[in-house]
């Protein structure tokens, strides 16, 4: 018993018991009685301060465990313009040695994340491709070189300038020749640099060397104009256009600027209500031939004998004598007629790499009188000025040791020359091997020096991409590493240090400011072009002669009648992806999905169905081609019966992740015939070999079953009735009925309008949209098990014949559904409607039962299986085989659109964070927003304008008018889902 | 109360009240045998498969799965329904029977309402591992928070939640008022301290006054009551996460009675499957008859035939309603990519179970006890192809993908198995596996010494 202590005489007298019982309740006395309680339990003083310790330790040691601190440093002095957290926009120039684009780049708290169309430029008018969309990723590449090397261990580049010059001068002292070898180069400072060193090192000389060329073009103009030179062409000129393997919607030339113009003449909006009609022949399946109104196939050995037959029907039809010419298996009198018919409006076109081929496209333009209206002269387009035979002379001397340096200026022979291991073996016997490619490759391991060049996010530089249509390239953040641009590099050697920047300044003030008028000062001239991104001078080169027939009936004489036999032949193209495999490593590039197959993550032989019949082949078989590559083969409707195609690009080995091991290199395939590079080969032969490959495509169901999905018509049909082939709308509208009030969307009611008539599915939306949403990319194998995650897609379909079948194309996002199905049934209410009518994601509230993915009709939802961006701080649930995760890869993140972590579903927002922003812009300035203001990032992207957003409720904006159009439907409108996203159907034109 | 002597007695062999007391608890004396062990060695081998694949599960995410964007929901919702509609026999059998007065229920629904806890235990347990965010899994509740986030009442997924734990609960409470006098029973039999105390503390103090048989009665009887109705709505409710959604062929309203019917129809089988197995090794042939058997095989032929016209009026309405998707849908399940899946169904669902008109087949064990795994089997291929075959080919072609499951979703079901039979291996350690009370109430009128003595 332990000792009672009081504090007064009352506590030790009272009687508790008795108090208790006649006492209220809450008085004094309850007070004692529970200290009483305190104590009487066991709990001491000394107790107390021992749990009290633990708490406070066990706390300390918890709080202790905390995420590292990751310190924003704050700017010390602002810099102008420079707010936190708004973007700004730099005009710039995107050029790769392939594709050219004049571009604005965005750019948040000093990081580029998304390049978007200059509207500026009236080359590319603010249209984009999937490659320059993607190019943004490529700054932020995990295989970039750090800083210089020397025999593969880094170095500082004061160490290697030292040891280049003193190897350069020795050459120099021994007479020697130094050869600099890069793609085609359209920019004149560039060259001029180049100019200089080669000025510098006398004997030494400078080689363009194009992985995808034109040499046949070129000689050809060279015998019928008198100058090597590519015309620029309008497609947008011509009513009726004849593409004999030209994928000029897709990698041909100047695909931006094509497709603009091609589809500035087929849209029916607006009150047009002509289009033009293309034909295509083909033995793949391209781009432009899944667009064209009339797809021939057509083997690649034949394209020479049908442009013959072409060429001599026309002769016959302008009254001159024509040649006896063997008969194509295509008949072309019919064609013929019809090109003859539009006369000056017409416009035929070759992808063949042929000079004999080319030379009788040149006689078929000119005989139509094309060459003035659909082709212009006296403008040229600045790229792929390569000519084949220079490499090859270049690797034979290399071989004889005749060379006793090389500088590999942003080209990768090792990888992309036909016969690379000559290359390969030729490098040896040079002395002295300089890289500049700012990225790991085949060639840069080879050789001994390597000199980083900056990524052209970082750099200064100009071009001229077709005669007077200057712009400008401009850093939009410092090298993030220790890289300098090749030109410096290169006047370094030469001797001079010059600052890029003003190298191309004294350039522009110099040579183009002579050009402009208008500007009082050369400083203002610079500031307003740099400010703009472009210069057209409106110049014009005249051309030496005017167009000789003479080569051309030479060429068609020559022509032999085809070797038709049964043998096989294989076309070797590049895809509107990867292209010449320079982009490999680009994640985004690598997982969007072939516009014809939808095939993500690796190159194929594409074989025709009939053909796989006959050779017993299957799906994902693997073949041996030519007994080179051993590759999966891809079943592909409307492939020419004995054509099987490859798409160029693949198979890289020294690229890093994700590039390495990626498909089959097919430039081994490729032969070298006459100087010019061939891009098909005549018998080849195929071999079984044992096992399966699995292709990863993101569609595997390839017909509509019946369904109404993509509602087209022919341009026939829609003159005489505009809602021809959209009849259902009709019927559906009056069923459209609900016992529940529909709900008002006052104000802002955002919808969007898709023209299916303008989109070609070049998918630079898509990968607009991942750069914009920081869409995750998932690797082959997720897309494998169908869980890619991409906010837009493009449905394609075929329809008719396996082995002819017609293409349809239909991109499809987020409908924002008035009635969204997927609303409903999440039980936590993280989807939404807004009041402005779109379906939002509340990503924090979000479970993921995965509910609403099941329940949407359009199957857009995309749900996290795993954690795909490092959104997590947990690891477990980590999948990152791309390294899309790295800290440097993460820089291209957007900051305006959360990532989201693992078991969450997403989909398309309608870039909610765009309209966010000029909402406030408009708030800020006291307006309305303006009709247009606001774009998406996949309209924004769109080359041919096919996508059209605004506010419903205003009936003046562009998407009302549409939605008002007989052509408009929504998807399965029959639902009663009521999308927010509207189609107009796809016309033909088969009048021909 | 007078029973017909043509009729079977329900209870074999002259017994008395205590012989019934004995036979029943015999199996909870003494240690278990060897089979017992075996039997929970095997259960619990699978139930920690299942804890692996919940690991991996919630240690990588759902990726571990075979799901995908198009077949969001695959084994794990197939796998919920299938539980769900097991739990449904034991709740049928105490509540409905009861208040229909069917007495041979009194051997069986202890031991069926065993199997619906712990089945409703496993179905519970997929809608929380499909989560994406399991740990974020209260948002689910309608709880007050300052953030002023509610639930979304219109989502049939928050009816479930609502549905489930209710059922769950209700049938819970009305297993363990039942288990009240038996636990009285097991207590006064005790023979060690702490078996006493244990079972002292579960009777609540259960005397068998009169007053307190009253009460239990009472109790009973609106618990029966209350859970009559639940043993319809669950299910109803479950089938409406199909029938309020788009899809084509889950958006059907004939839905709710054929899952009910349905589940009534699994839950039989279940019940069948385990008790053949259970009356053999406790030695209970006595207590569960081949009456009983029997009678459990014409509610298997009454609800199987109504589960084979609901197939055969969903293709009807698919095809009478002129909707091309809904047509699409079905002829899909019957002859795309998993039309294996629709025949098996077909098979074990609606040609087997027609064996039981003949009262031979019916009242041959061996050939019920195969016959009920049949069933089993169909009813998880029932909510596989209602589950897969629709979403897998829905809209737009496009979309169309294909399923298959990972090695993960194999552990979590057979780990849900596993944990089904380890906790009814305990249960029929822990308790009596027969009602002693009720079959004692009818031991008298339907009892065969009762039957026998009197009319010979």
């Amino acid at each position: 018993m332990e000792k009672k202590y009081f504090k007064s005489l009352e506590e030790l007298t009272i009687d508790f018991q008795a108090e208790n019982s006649n006492r209220p309740v809450g008085d004094k006395q309850s007070l004692l009685e529970m200290q009483k309680e305190v104590k009487s339990s066991d709990a001491s003083r000394r107790d107390f301060l021992k749990l009290f310790g633990f708490t406070v330790a066990s706390a300390a040691i918890v709080s202790s465990c905390q995420q590292p601190v990751r310190k924003a440093i704050p700017f010390l002095i602002q810099p102008e313009n420079i707010i936190p957290g708004i973007a700004n926009y730099y005009a710039s120039s995107f050029f790769d040695g392939i594709d050219y684009c004049s571009i604005l780049v965005k750019v948040r708290d000093g990081r580029p994340i998304k390049i978007e169309g200059n509207k500026l430029s009236s080359v590319t008018s603010g249209g984009t491709n999937a490659r320059t969309q993607a190019s943004v990723l490529g700054l932020y590449d995990n295989a970039r070189y750090r800083n210089p090397k020397s025999s593969g261990s880094d170095t500082s580049w004061e160490d290697v300038d030292n040891h280049i010059a003193s190897k350069l001068s020795s050459i120099k002292s021994k007479g020697g020749k130094v050869v600099v070898v890069s793609p085609t180069i359209i920019s004149p400072s560039t060259q001029a640099a180049i100019n200089e060193f080669l000025t510098a090192y006398p004997g030494s000389t400078h080689i363009q060397y194009d992985t995808l060329s034109s040499s046949a073009i070129l000689k050809a103009n060279e015998k019928t104009f008198g100058k090597a030179f590519i015309p620029s062409y309008q497609f947008d000129k011509a009513e009726l256009i004849v593409s004999i393997n030209a994928d000029f919607l897709g990698t041909w030339l100047s695909p931006i600027e094509y497709s603009k113009q091609f589809m500035k003449n087929r849209r029916l909006t607006e009150g047009q209500r002509k289009m033009s009609r293309l034909i295509s022949f083909e033995g793949g399946v391209s781009l432009t031939g899944s667009n064209a109104d009339k797809r021939i196939q057509i083997r690649p050995s034949e394209e020479k004998l049908v442009i013959a037959n072409l060429y001599n029907e026309l002769k016959k039809l302008a009254g001159q004598t024509g040649f006896d010419v063997a008969a194509a298996s295509v008949d072309v009198k019919e064609l013929a007629t019809e090109l003859w018919s539009k006369k000056g409006n017409s416009l035929v076109v070759s992808g063949n790499d042929d000079t004999d081929a080319q030379l009788m496209v040149n006689g078929i333009n000119q005989l139509l009188e094309n060459y003035g209206s659909s082709i212009i002269t006296d403008v040229h387009l600045n790229i792929r000025k390569g000519i084949d035979d220079q490499m090859d002379a270049l690797v034979v001397e290399m071989n004889a040791g005749k060379v006793d340096g090389i500088i590999l200026y942003d080209v990768n022979p090792a990888y992309d020359y036909p016969q690379k291991d000559q290359f390969i073996n030729g490098l040896k016997k040079v002395g002295l091997s300089i890289s500049t490619s700012g990225l790991a490759d085949e060639s840069a391991i080879l050789a001994t020096y390597i000199c980083p060049d900056n990524h052209y996010l970082e750099s200064w530089n100009d071009s001229e991409i077709k005669t007077g249509f200057y712009s400008l390239t401009q850093p939009a953040i410092r090298p993030i590493f220790t890289t300098r641009q090749a030109q410096v590099s290169l006047l370094k050697w030469a001797g001079k240090n010059v600052d890029f920047r003003q190298y191309v300044q004294n350039y522009w003030d110099s040579i183009l400011f002579a050009k402009s008028t208008g500007y009082l000062t050369a400083t203002a001239f610079w500031n307003e072009k740099l400010h703009d991104g472009i210069f057209e001078s409106g110049e014009k080169v005249n051309l030496p002669q005017a167009f000789v027939y003479t080569a051309v009936d030479q060429a068609l004489s020559n022509v032999k009648s085809s070797t038709k036999t049964d043998s096989i032949e294989l076309s070797l193209y590049v895809n509107t992806s990867v292209g010449t495999g320079k982009h490999a490593n680009n994640p985004w590039l690598q997982e969007l999905p072939d516009p014809v197959s939808k095939v993500t993550w690796d190159n194929y032989l594409a074989v025709s169905p009939a053909l796989a019949e006959q050779l017993g082949l299957e799906d994902e078989q693997l073949v041996k081609v030519n007994n080179l590559i051993t590759i999966p083969v891809v079943l592909q409707p409307g492939q020419e019966k004995n054509t099987v195609s490859i798409a160029l690009g693949y198979g890289r080995e020294n690229a890093g992740i994700p590039a390495n091991g990626v498909g089959q290199n097919a430039f081994v395939l490729m032969n070298l015939s006459g100087g010019e590079k061939r891009y098909w080969l005549n018998d080849i032969s195929i071999e079984k070999v044992a096992g399966e490959f699995k292709i990863a495509r993101t569609q595997t169901h390839h017909s509509m079953e019946g369904r109404a999905i993509i509602r087209e018509t022919t341009l026939e049909e829609y003159l005489t009735d505009p809602s021809s082939g959209n009849e259902a709308h009709k019927e559906i509208l009056p069923h459209l009925t609900s016992l529940y009030e529909q709900r008002k969307v006052d104000g802002l009611n955002w919808a969007m309008s898709i023209d299916l008539n303008a989109c070609t599915g070049c998918n630079a939306c898509v990968v607009a949209c991942s750069a914009e949403n920081n869409v995750p990319v998932v690797g082959k194998d997720q897309v494998l098990m169908r869980r890619d995650m991409h906010w837009i897609r493009i449905d394609r379909y075929y329809s008719g014949d396996v082995n002819n079948p017609e293409f349809l194309r239909q991109p499809v996002m987020c409908q924002h559904c008035d009635n969204a199905p997927c609303e409903n049934v999440c039980p936590v209410a993280a989807t939404t409607h807004s009041n402005e009518g779109l379906n939002q994601m509340a990503y924090n509230r979000c479970i993921g039962t995965r509910y609403c993915n099941n329940n949407c009709p359009y199957k857009v939802r995309r749900f996290n299986y795993f954690d795909f961006t490092g959104a997590d701080t947990f690891q477990g649930n980590k999948k990152d085989e791309v390294e899309m995760t790295t800290d440097l890869r993460r820089l291209v993140l957007n900051p305006d659109v959360t990532i989201r972590a693992k078991g969450v579903i997403e989909k398309c927002s309608m870039c909610v964070q765009r309209i966010q922003e000029k909402k406030l812009v408009a708030k800020s300035e006291e307006r309305q927003l303006f009709d247009g203001e606001i774009m998406p990032a996949c309209g924004q992207a769109c080359p041919t304008e096919a996508i059209v957003f605004g506010n419903l409720n205003d009936e003046h904006s562009k998407v009302a008018i549409n939605f008002v159009n007989e052509r408009t439907y929504h998807l399965l409108e029959e639902l009663h889902t009521l999308p927010s996203v509207g189609y107009l159907t796809k016309v033909k034109n088969t009048i021909g | 109360m007078y029973v017909s002597p043509i009729r079977e007695p329900l209870i074999k062999g002259n017994k008395d009240y205590s012989q019934v007391t004995k036979d029943i608890l015999a199996p909870m004396a003494g240690k278990p045998g060897k089979y017992w062990y075996i039997g929970i060695a095997l259960a619990g081998t699978a139930a920690l498969f299942g804890g692996w694949a919940t690991f991996v599960t919630l240690f990588t995410g759902i990726g571990s799965w075979g799901t995908n964007k198009t077949v969001g929901w695959a084994w794990d919702i197939t796998n919920f329904v299938w539980w769900v509609g097991i739990g449904h026999a034991g709740t049928f059998i105490s509540a409905i029977l009861l208040l229909f007065r069917q007495k041979w229920r009194t051997s069986i629904n202890r031991s069926a309402e065993a199997m619906t806890l712990i089945a409703v235990m496993c179905a519970g347990f997929f809608p929380l591992i499909h989560m994406g965010r399991l740990f974020l899994g209260f948002f689910i509740f309608p709880y007050p928070n300052t953030r002023a986030l509610w639930v979304n009442f219109n989502s049939p997924l928050l009816w479930d939640v609502f549905a489930i734990s209710t059922y769950f609960a209700v049938s819970l409470i009305f297993w363990y008022v039942g288990l009240i006098p038996d636990i009285g029973t097991v207590r006064d039999k005790a023979t060690t301290k702490i078996r006493k105390a244990i079972y002292g503390f579960l009777s609540f103090g259960w005397t068998g006054s009169a007053t307190h048989w009253a009460r239990h009665e009472t109790v009973s009887l609106i618990l029966a009551g209350l859970a009559a109705p639940l043993v319809l709505s669950v299910h109803t409710i479950v089938s409406f996460d199909f029938a309020t959604s788009v899809i084509p062929g889950w958006h059907t309203t004939i839905f709710p009675p054929y899952f009910v019917s349905g589940a009534v129809f699994s839950g039989f089988a279940m019940v069948l499957t385990l008790l053949i197995i259970t009356r053999k090794a406790l030695n209970l042939e006595q207590y569960i008859t081949i009456n009983h058997i029997e009678s459990m095989n014409k509610i298997i032929i009454l609800t199987g035939s109504i589960v084979g016209i609901a197939y055969m009026t969903e293709f009807f309405i698919a095809w009478y309603s002129g909707n091309e998707y809904e047509m699409f849908t079905f002829t899909n399940r019957a002859f795309g990519p998993y039309a294996w899946a629709y025949w098996i169904m077909m098979t074990c669902n609606v040609i087997t179970p027609q064996l039981f008109w003949f009262k031979k087949i019916r009242t041959n064990v061996l050939i019920t006890f195969i016959i009920s795994i049949f069933v089993n089997i169909g009813m998880w291929f029932e909510r596989f192809v209602i589950v897969v075959s629709s979403l897998h080919r829905d809209y737009l072609p496009s979309s169309w993908a294909m399923y298959s499951p990972t090695i993960v979703e194999v552990g979590l079901y057979v780990g849900t198995l596993g944990l089904f039979f380890t906790l009814f291996l305990l249960f029929i350690r822990a308790f009596p596996v027969i009602a002693i009370a009720e079959v004692k109430s009818v031991l008298k009128s339907s009892g065969e010494n009762n039957n026998h003595t009197e009319h010979e």
